[in-house]
């Protein structure tokens, strides 16, 4: 008895991505459905638990013109410990931290860091980080000279703060994996912080998030950022302050 | 003051009250992340053998977070109501448990008991008891609140119809808002989380949900869970506002992280009731909780997460809400790791809200990252709709497209009717009946029957 082929759903269900029109039997999921959503499930599961692989991207990276990203990573051990211990995804290694602090800046010094992170999905870094930056690239000369690479391992949003202070960078931003949706496996966020010092809340931050061709499109999210940056710039901040015109703060960061 | 117990030849010191609670509680890793669980099994248990001995007056005496720094505190002990607590006032927290599911205590007793005990008392009687103990004693409270229908009636089972969508497109959150309503999901509230908190969309949705209910005469309520401070807005500039909503938690300071403070609250309930819009009842309020909210706002104050949580239903119980909901997991693993832990907190939030007279909900869910799947969904569902909870999420095919989670869904909702016999309330039947959607036995009619809403709404949505 079930009625997936109703024409009305069928016209109902372009206005939504949700999961509506999906049959019943008596009052339970039909077959068909329940597999689908199994699926869409263990996708998600695996983009959690998948690792990022950082010479890959690193590669790719250098391949469009970036050059070769500074490799950092924070003090979890391994991703079970990066999912039960937000904290040490927010502080960098000591190998790590050494690093930074030996790092010379060119001759314009940092005006900023981009950090592109695992964080919840390796996926979403790996897929649309140097897509994203190569949009904005050919939109603006904000990314060239005095722009600063690091690619972060078990990292979480305001591993970006530590990464921002060493290398006194005025603004960093982190492109980093989102907490996989069932239907949004590899959906980037990214998050922008005005002056970076270990300690800034996130409401200090602004965020654009559900970064992926399904989602929010390289060149929309480029331009969005783009304008953030700017005006951080010329505010000479970030966050609450600057809301009016981005995105507000999504419940949770990865 | 320290509490101390004796087994095995050995005597074990608990610093003071907090600490004991703490270690007492249930494995589960907020309190781990926190640094307050006990250091390993044994401990556990030592404190709950040390816990069982504290008589419950002691709860009124040694506060966990101190009467001067939190108002949620000042609420508790102010407005505790020493006549409701004579009737357990002697009784140690081990005593307390048994009198729980003593058959003498039945739901009258249980009723005029609740204004006595505080969330302390209850939380502390949940970290000795067994989930088996936790539903028969939840099982007992009746907690009944009403709006536009009747909620929390033995036997019922009610739902919130949650269509949310990733941009607020009001054509989207219509479709599946249609659809939950043809599974009969809605009786509780049709309640939208918007993707944007800017006034304009909110007051758009609730146009558009409030003109759908009085063109179909839903018997429902609707609500759109923005800020306490937009919907206040809202109501100023008109808003057709049923429910005033708001996340809240079990400290001052977890509260001020929300954006309110008591006062807030009391405010938005006095302007909602003021527009008079509930037909049979003035529960106004709708409030959302969650364990783990007061260590994720750095603001625990180095209570534990499932007694921080206990405290949010004072501040609920005080505005007297037509539905408290646990989120219980939405927060993610560090809070509550896997099924087990999510299933365990479900329960005892569900028992210690009822305990304290709540009309307690539970957002049965999990997120990706969580050691979760819909197997462990099943079974609390399963569990908290034999315990008696008054409503469930319905989440079109159990996916939140916007809040990016997995809770119950319309089919969900069906299945624990069908293996529990549990109805909707009766204004919001009658009416799936008027329809034509459903049986008098409640039972969804083949879809051919669905016509009187759906055609209707398919012009209606043009």
């Amino acid at each position: 008895m079930s009625d997936t082929g109703s024409d009305v759903w069928m016209q109902l269900r372009r206005f939504t991505p949700a999961r509506i029109g999906l049959g019943r039997v008596g009052g339970s999921l039909p077959t068909r459905a329940l597999v689908e959503f199994e699926l869409a499930h263990a996708q998600a599961r695996d983009a959690v638990h998948a690792a990022l692989d950082p010479d890959a991207l690193a590669q790719e990276l250098q391949k469009q013109g970036f050059g070769w990203p500074i490799l950092v990573r924070s003090e979890a051990s391994d991703r079970m410990e990066y999912l039960l211990r937000p904290d040490r995804g927010r502080a960098l290694n000591a190998t790590s931290r050494e690093g930074l602090q030996q790092f010379v800046p060119g001759r314009r010094g940092c005006e900023l860091a981009v950090v592109i992170a695992d964080g919840l999905s390796a996926q979403a870094p790996a897929r649309h980080a140097a897509s994203l930056l190569r949009e904005m690239r050919a939109l603006s000369d904000l990314l060239g000279e005095g722009t600063v690479f690091i690619l972060a391992t078990l990292a979480r949003v305001a591993l970006g703060d530590q990464i921002g202070e060493l290398l006194q960078a005025k603004a960093v931003l982190v492109l980093i994996g989102e907490r996989p949706g069932l239907s949004s496996p590899d959906s980037l966020g990214a998050y922008l912080t005005w002056a970076p010092r270990v300690g800034r809340t996130d409401a200090e931050r602004n965020c654009v998030s559900n970064i992926r061709p399904e989602g929010l499109s390289y060149p929309e999210a480029a331009r969005k950022l783009l304008y953030l940056l700017g005006e951080a710039q010329r505010l000479q901040l970030s966050g609450i302050q600057l809301k009016d015109d981005s995105e507000s703060l999504p419940a949770r960061l990865p | 003051m320290a509490y101390s117990i004796t087994a095995a030849g050995r005597t074990h010191t608990f610093r003071d009250l907090k600490t004991l609670l703490a270690k007492a509680t249930p494995a589960r890793s907020g309190d781990a992340l926190a640094g307050i669980a006990a250091e390993n099994e044994e401990e556990r248990v030592l404190a709950r053998m040390a816990l069982a001995e504290v008589p419950l007056a002691r709860f009124l005496d040694e506060l966990l977070i101190p009467y001067e720094d939190d108002e949620v505190t000042r609420l508790i002990i102010d407005t505790h109501d020493r006549a409701a607590f004579a009737l357990i006032g002697n009784l140690t927290v081990g005593a307390f448990r048994e009198w729980l599911l003593d058959p003498a205590t039945d739901t009258e007793t249980l009723a005029r008991t609740a204004s006595g005990i505080t969330p302390e008392m209850a939380a502390a009687v949940s970290k000795l008891m067994r989930n088996q103990d936790l539903i028969l004693a939840a099982q007992k409270c009746r907690v009944v609140t009403r709006f536009r229908n009747t909620l929390g009636l033995p036997g019922r089972l009610s739902v919130r119809l949650q269509p949310n969508h990733p941009t607020d497109d009001v054509r989207g959150i219509a479709a599946s808002m249609l659809e939950g309503l043809l599974y009969g999901c809605g009786d509780a509230v049709i309640g939208v989380n918007p993707a944007s908190d800017s006034l304009r969309a909110v007051i758009g949705l609730l146009d558009m949900m409030n003109g759908f209910r009085e063109r179909y005469e839903v018997p429902t309520q609707t609500c759109v869970l923005a800020h306490v401070t937009s919907t206040l807005c809202a109501i100023e500039r008109g808003a057709p506002v049923d429910l005033v909503f708001q996340s809240i938690g079990g400290t001052e300071k977890t509260n001020r992280s929300f954006g309110v403070a008591l006062a807030t609250l009391e405010e938005a309930r006095s302007a909602a009731l003021a527009l008079h819009r509930g037909t049979v009842g003035d529960n106004v309020m709708y409030f959302e909780t969650g364990q783990g909210s007061a260590l994720s706002a750095d603001a625990h104050e180095g209570v534990d997460q499932q007694t921080c949580e206990a405290r949010a239903y004072a501040v609920a119980r005080h505005f007297q809400p037509l539905l408290v909901n646990t989120v219980v997991g939405f927060i993610g693993p560090e809070y509550l790791f896997d099924g087990k832990q999510i299933i365990r907190a479900g329960l005892e939030d569900h028992f210690c809200g009822k305990l304290l007279g709540l009309p307690m909900g539970c957002d049965v869910c999990y997120t990706n990252h969580a050691e979760a799947d819909q197997d462990d969904m099943d079974t609390l569902l399963t569990l908290l709709a034999v315990a008696g909870v008054n409503f469930v999420m319905g989440v079109p095919g159990a996916d939140d497209v916007m809040l990016n989670y997995q809770s119950t869904s319309f089919h969900d909702a069906l299945y624990a009717r069908a293996v529990l016999g549990l109805r909707r309330a009766p204004e919001f039947e009658a009416w799936l009946e008027r329809m034509g959607m459903a049986s008098t036995r409640g039972e969804l009619l083949a879809p051919e029957a669905e016509q009187r809403l759906l055609p209707a709404a398919r012009e209606w949505l043009r």
